[in-house]
C-alpha cells in the first residue's frame, strides 16, 4: 500500500491507494450520500446516489467503488453530480411508500434526511409499490415491500453475513422483490432491520401497546433492561459512549411512566445456576447429552429447532436471564406486593428482535401467564423517548428499583466470557471449597472463521473444552465438529448482543466495536 | 509468425458490439498466472436485429470451433488447465447443436444454454459469468476484470462468434477484412452479407440492393441499442455488432417507436441499479401519458447514461436521443 496524492473539490489530500474514494471522503469529513453502501457487506454499488466527477473521465462514477488514483481529480457538488445524484434519490424516494408517522425509521431515516438535504421534488412520480406485501415472521420481523428501495442490504445480512438464506430476490427490473422462502425459516434475529437504510425490513414494533399499556391507569407497568442498551442509546442522541447512562434510562423510563424498572441481574443469575447445573450434569453425571449449548440466545435456539433438530437436546434448558426476571416479578413481586399478577405487564427492553418471538413460547409460562408482555427493541425506546420530547443526555440520573433484599449476593464475577464465563465461574463454585474467581478465560481465535473463538480450561480435575460463537454465519463449521467442544455459547448476531437485531442504526463494525468498550472497559478479545 | 502478432497485424476487435482490441484481450489473460483459465465463447446474440452469429455457426461451424481451439492452444499447452465454453442461446442450440457438437469433438469446449429468462442482460459478458455460475444473472462491479478474474474467479477470454471466426480466418492467412452484417427491416433483400468493414452504410445498401425506394430512416448495430440515422446521413460506418435496419418514416415517424424501444428496456432491465430500473420504467410512464414532461424525460436520459450500472442503462440513451434528434425532431411540439 502506498500514498498518494488526490484532490477532492480542489482540496489536496494524501491517502492510501487501496481505499474508494467515498472512503477517503469520509476520513476527510467530505459528505457523500449513499443508501446501499453498508461497511458490514462487499460494495454492491446499486443505489448510484453517490456518484462524483472524475476530472477526465467520461461518466459520473459511484463513489463507493471507485478506488482513488494517484493524481485523481474529484469533484463532489458539480451541477452535474447534483443533478444525477438528485434524480437518483427521487427515483428510490417514489419507490419508497411513506409510512412516516408511525414510523420509528422517521427519526433516524437515511432517505427522508437526504429528500430534505436535497430538498428533492418528492410528488413527479406516482407510487408504484402500493401494492406489495408484507411479510411478516412470526411477531417479530416483517418485511414490507411498499417500502423497500432496492438495495438488497437485508439479503447480503441473510445471506453473506448470517448464512440462513431466508431472504430472496425474485423478479427482475421492477417487478424485482425481496421475498421469503418457504414459510418458516427465518430465525429472527433482525440482521436484516439493523442494516435496512429506510425500515422496509424491520421489528414488528410493540411500542403501540406498551404506550396503551402505560395509559392504563389499571395496570402496573414493569421495564427491565440489559446493559447491552445502555451502550449503544446514546448514539441515537448524539451522545458519546457514556458508561453511566444506565442511571439516564432508568429515569427516562420513569418519565415514560413505567411504574417499576429493574434490571435483569437477578434472572441472569438464576440463569447461570440452572446452567452450570445443567453442564454439572452432563459432564459429571453424564445423564444428558453433550456438547452443552447455550439457550439464551432465541435467534440460535430458533436456529437450532429449525435447521438443526439432532441438537435440540444439546440446548441447555435455562431460561434466558429476562424470562427468569419476569416471572419472578409477576410471581414473587407481585406477591410482596399484593398485586394481581393479571394487572402486571413487564416489558424487556432489549437489543434483539428475537426476544420478541422469545416471549410467547407457551412452554415459558408460569401458572398459565407469560413472563414477559412485550419487547421494545432499543430502536422502539429511543423512538419513544424522541415521541415524548424525553431529552436523552439530559436526564437526571436514577437507580433501578431493587428486586431482591441484598443485592450483592450472586453477583457471580466479572468474566469476559459473558454468559459462559459466569457459568463456569459458577461451576467452580459448585464443584470446588475454594472460593477461585475465573477472571479471564483465554481465548483464541478459530482459523478462519469470524467471531468463533475457543478455549481450554480445568475446573476441579476437568478439562473443558469451549467455544463462543459471535454471529452464526460460521455456526455449521462448528456443529460438524461439535464434539471438539463440552460446552458452545452461541449469539446469532455478529459481536454478540451489542451488534443485535433490534439496536440503533447505523450499525458497523467500527460501531460494534465502540459499544463493546463502552460495556466492558476495553475490547473484548 | 505467432497468433498473437498476426491478430495484431490485422489489428482484429471485438465483434461483439464494443469493438475492443482483441490483441489486448488475449494477452491480458495470456499474462496472468493462474492455475485454471477459462475462455467462453459468447453466441447468445441477444440483441433485436442482429442474427449474424447465428449465421456464423450454421455455415461455419469448424471455423469457429478452430478459433476457440486457437485460443485454447494460446493460453495453455496444459488441458487440464484450460477450459471453454459455447456459451449459446436456446434458440441456436437446438437448430446447430449436431454441427457443434460434431466440430467440437474431443476439445475441452462445453455448450452451455443460456437460460431461458436470461434475456438482454444475459449476453452482457459479466452477466453471462454469473449464468454461468447459476448465480442471479445480472452485470457485475468492474474492476476486476473478466480478464484477470472471470469465470469463478479465473482469468476469462469473452470473445463473440464473430470474433473467433475471424481469429480462425487470420490464423490461415485468410482474413480480408470483412465483417458481417446483419440487413432487416423494411428491405426486399434481408439477411446476413459479408462485406469489407470500412464499407459506409450507404454503399453496404446499395450493394445488397437495399435501397428503398420510398422516406426511410436506419438503425445500426443493433434493434435496441443501436443509434438511429435519417436517409442524409448514411456516409458513416457500421458501429456495433453490425446492423442495418430500414424502417418506414411513414409507418415509424411517431412515438410509438420511442414506446416500443422503452418497452424493450423496461422488460430487459435486470434490477441492479436504480437509474435503469426505475428510470426505464418512469420514462415509460411518461412517454404514455397525456401530456409528455419533455424536460423531466430527458433528464431521466441523461441519467442512465450518466450512472446507469452497466452499458444495458445507458444503452437506452442512444436510440432514443438519435431517434428524436435525426428522425422526428418534431415530436417535442407536437406531444
Amino acid at each position: 500500500m502506498k500514498n498518494i496524492k488526490i484532490k477532492i473539490n480542489n482540496k489536496e489530500i494524501v491517502c492510501s491507494s487501496e481505499q474508494t474514494i467515498m472512503q477517503v471522503a469520509k476520513k476527510n469529513n467530505i459528505d457523500i450520500p449513499g443508501l446501499c453502501n453498508h461497511s458490514d457487506f462487499s460494495v454492491k454499488a446499486n443505489c448510484r446516489v453517490c456518484v462524483v466527477e472524475i476530472i477526465g473521465r467520461r461518466n459520473l462514477a459511484t463513489s463507493c467503488s471507485t478506488k482513488v488514483e494517484d493524481g485523481m481529480e474529484i469533484k463532489t457538488d458539480t451541477e452535474r453530480v447534483n443533478k444525477a445524484r438528485n434524480l437518483n434519490i427521487e427515483l428510490i424516494f417514489a419507490e419508497h411508500i411513506e409510512k412516516c408517522p408511525n414510523c420509528i425509521w422517521r427519526v433516524n431515516c437515511q432517505l427522508l434526511d437526504l429528500a430534505k438535504k436535497y430538498k428533492i421534488k418528492i410528488n413527479r412520480f406516482k407510487d408504484r409499490k402500493s401494492k406489495r406485501k408484507i411479510y411478516k415472521f412470526a411477531n417479530a420481523i416483517e418485511i414490507d415491500g411498499s417500502q423497500c428501495i432496492d438495495c438488497r442490504n437485508c439479503l447480503d445480512a441473510c445471506s453473506f453475513m448470517q448464512n440462513i438464506n431466508y431472504l430472496q430476490l425474485v423478479g427482475k427490473g421492477t417487478t424485482q422483490e425481496v421475498v421469503p422462502v418457504g414459510k418458516d425459516g427465518c430465525i429472527y434475529c433482525g440482521q436484516c432491520a439493523v442494516h435496512c437504510p429506510v425500515g422496509a425490513a424491520q421489528e414488528q414494533t410493540h411500542w403501540e401497546m406498551v404506550e396503551k399499556a402505560l395509559k392504563d391507569k389499571g395496570k402496573i407497568v414493569v421495564a427491565q433492561f440489559v446493559p447491552q442498551i445502555s451502550a449503544s442509546i446514546g448514539e441515537e442522541f448524539g451522545l458519546s459512549y457514556d458508561k453511566n447512562s444506565t442511571s439516564q434510562i432508568v429515569s427516562g423510563f420513569r418519565q415514560l411512566g413505567f411504574n417499576y424498572v429493574f434490571d435483569v441481574n437477578l434472572g441472569a443469575d438464576m440463569t447461570i445456576k440452572t446452567e452450570a447445573e445443567d453442564l454439572l450434569k452432563r459432564l459429571i453425571k453424564k445423564e444428558k447429552k453433550l456438547s452443552m449449548f447455550s439457550s439464551c440466545c432465541p435467534a440460535w435456539v430458533k436456529y437450532v429447532e429449525f435447521y438443526r433438530s439432532e441438537f435440540i437436546s444439546n440446548l441447555t434448558k435455562a431460561r434466558s436471564p429476562h424470562i427468569n426476571n419476569g416471572g419472578f416479578i409477576k410471581t414473587y413481586l407481585a406477591e410482596q406486593l399484593k398485586i394481581d399478577t393479571k394487572k402486571i405487564i413487564v416489558v424487556s427492553i432489549m437489543p434483539c428482535t428475537a426476544k420478541k418471538f422469545e416471549i410467547t413460547r407457551q412452554e415459558l409460562k408460569i401458572n398459565n401467564n407469560f413472563p414477559v408482555d412485550y419487547v421494545l427493541t432499543t430502536r422502539e425506546l429511543a423512538w419513544l423517548f424522541k415521541k415524548n420530547n424525553i431529552e436523552f443526555g439530559k436526564l437526571k440520573n436514577s437507580l433501578v428499583d431493587s428486586l431482591r433484599n441484598n443485592d450483592n449476593i450472586t453477583n457471580v464475577c466479572s468474566v469476559n466470557g459473558g454468559v459462559m464465563g459466569a457459568v463456569l465461574c459458577k461451576m467452580q463454585d459448585l464443584l470446588c471449597d475454594e472460593k477461585k474467581i475465573i477472571n479471564v478465560l483465554d481465548f483464541k481465535d478459530v482459523n478462519g472463521l469470524v467471531g468463533v473463538k475457543e478455549a481450554k480450561i480445568k475446573i476441579a480435575d476437568k478439562i473443558l473444552r469451549v467455544a463462543i460463537i459471535n454471529g452464526i454465519g460460521n455456526i455449521k463449521q462448528i456443529l460438524d465438529k461439535v464434539e471438539d467442544y463440552d460446552y458452545i455459547e452461541v449469539m446469532a448476531c455478529p459481536d454478540g448482543c451489542v451488534g443485535g437485531g433490534g439496536q440503533p442504526i447505523p450499525t458497523t463494525f467500527e460501531i460494534r466495536q465502540k459499544r463493546l468498550i463502552s460495556l466492558f472497559g476495553h475490547v473484548v478479545k | 509468425m505467432d497468433i498473437l502478432s498476426k491478430i495484431k497485424q490485422a489489428d482484429l476487435v471485438g465483434r461483439g458490439g464494443a469493438c475492443f482490441s482483441v490483441a489486448k484481450k488475449w494477452e491480458a489473460v495470456k499474462n496472468v498466472i493462474s492455475d485454471k483459465k477459462y475462455i467462453i465463447c459468447n453466441a447468445s446474440e441477444g440483441e433485436p436485429g442482429i442474427v449474424k452469429d447465428g449465421f456464423i455457426i450454421e455455415k461455419y461451424p469448424e471455423r469457429l470451433i478452430d478459433g476457440i481451439k486457437i485460443a485454447i492452444d494460446f493460453l495453455s499447452l496444459d488441458s487440464s488447465k484450460i477450459k471453454a465454453y459455447l456459451y449459446i442461446n436456446n434458440k441456436y442450440y437446438k437448430k446447430y447443436y449436431k454441427k457443434l457438437s460434431q466440430s467440437i469433438g474431443n476439445l475441452p469446449i462445453e455448450i452451455f444454454v443460456k437460460q431461458s429468462g436470461a434475456g438482454y442482460i444475459g449476453g452482457e459478458e459479466s452477466s453471462l459469468l454469473n449464468a454461468i455460475e447459476h448465480k442471479r444473472i445480472e452485470p457485475r462491479l468492474r474492476p476486476p476484470f473478466p480478464t484477470t478474474s472471470g469465470l469463478w474467479g479465473c482469468p476469462t477470454l469473452i470473445n463473440n462468434v464473430e470474433t473467433f471466426y475471424n481469429v480462425s480466418l487470420v490464423n490461415s492467412g485468410e482474413y480480408r477484412n470483412s465483417r458481417f452484417y446483419t440487413i432487416g427491416g423494411d428491405c426486399f433483400n434481408n439477411g446476413v452479407y459479408y462485406l469489407s468493414d470500412n464499407f459506409t452504410i450507404q454503399e453496404i445498401l446499395e450493394k445488397t440492393n437495399n435501397i428503398p425506394d420510398f422516406p426511410f430512416f436506419v438503425q445500426v448495430g443493433g434493434n435496441a441499442s443501436g443509434e438511429i440515422l435519417n436517409s442524409s446521413q448514411l456516409k458513416e460506418s457500421v458501429g456495433g455488432a453490425g446492423s442495418i435496419t430500414i424502417f418506414s418514416l411513414e409507418k415509424y415517424q411517431n412515438k410509438k417507436f420511442i414506446e416500443n424501444l422503452l418497452e424493450f428496456f423496461v422488460n430487459e432491465s435486470c434490477g441492479k441499479c436504480t437509474p435503469c430500473r426505475e428510470g426505464s420504467f418512469r420514462l415509460n410512464e411518461i412517454i404514455k401519458s397525456e401530456k409528455v414532461d419533455w424536460q423531466l424525460f430527458f433528464d431521466l436520459i441523461e441519467n442512465l447514461s450518466e450512472t446507469s450500472f452497466c452499458g444495458l442503462g445507458s444503452a437506452l440513451a442512444a436510440p432514443i436521443k438519435s431517434f428524436i434528434k435525426n428522425v422526428y425532431p418534431q415530436i417535442n411540439e407536437k406531444y
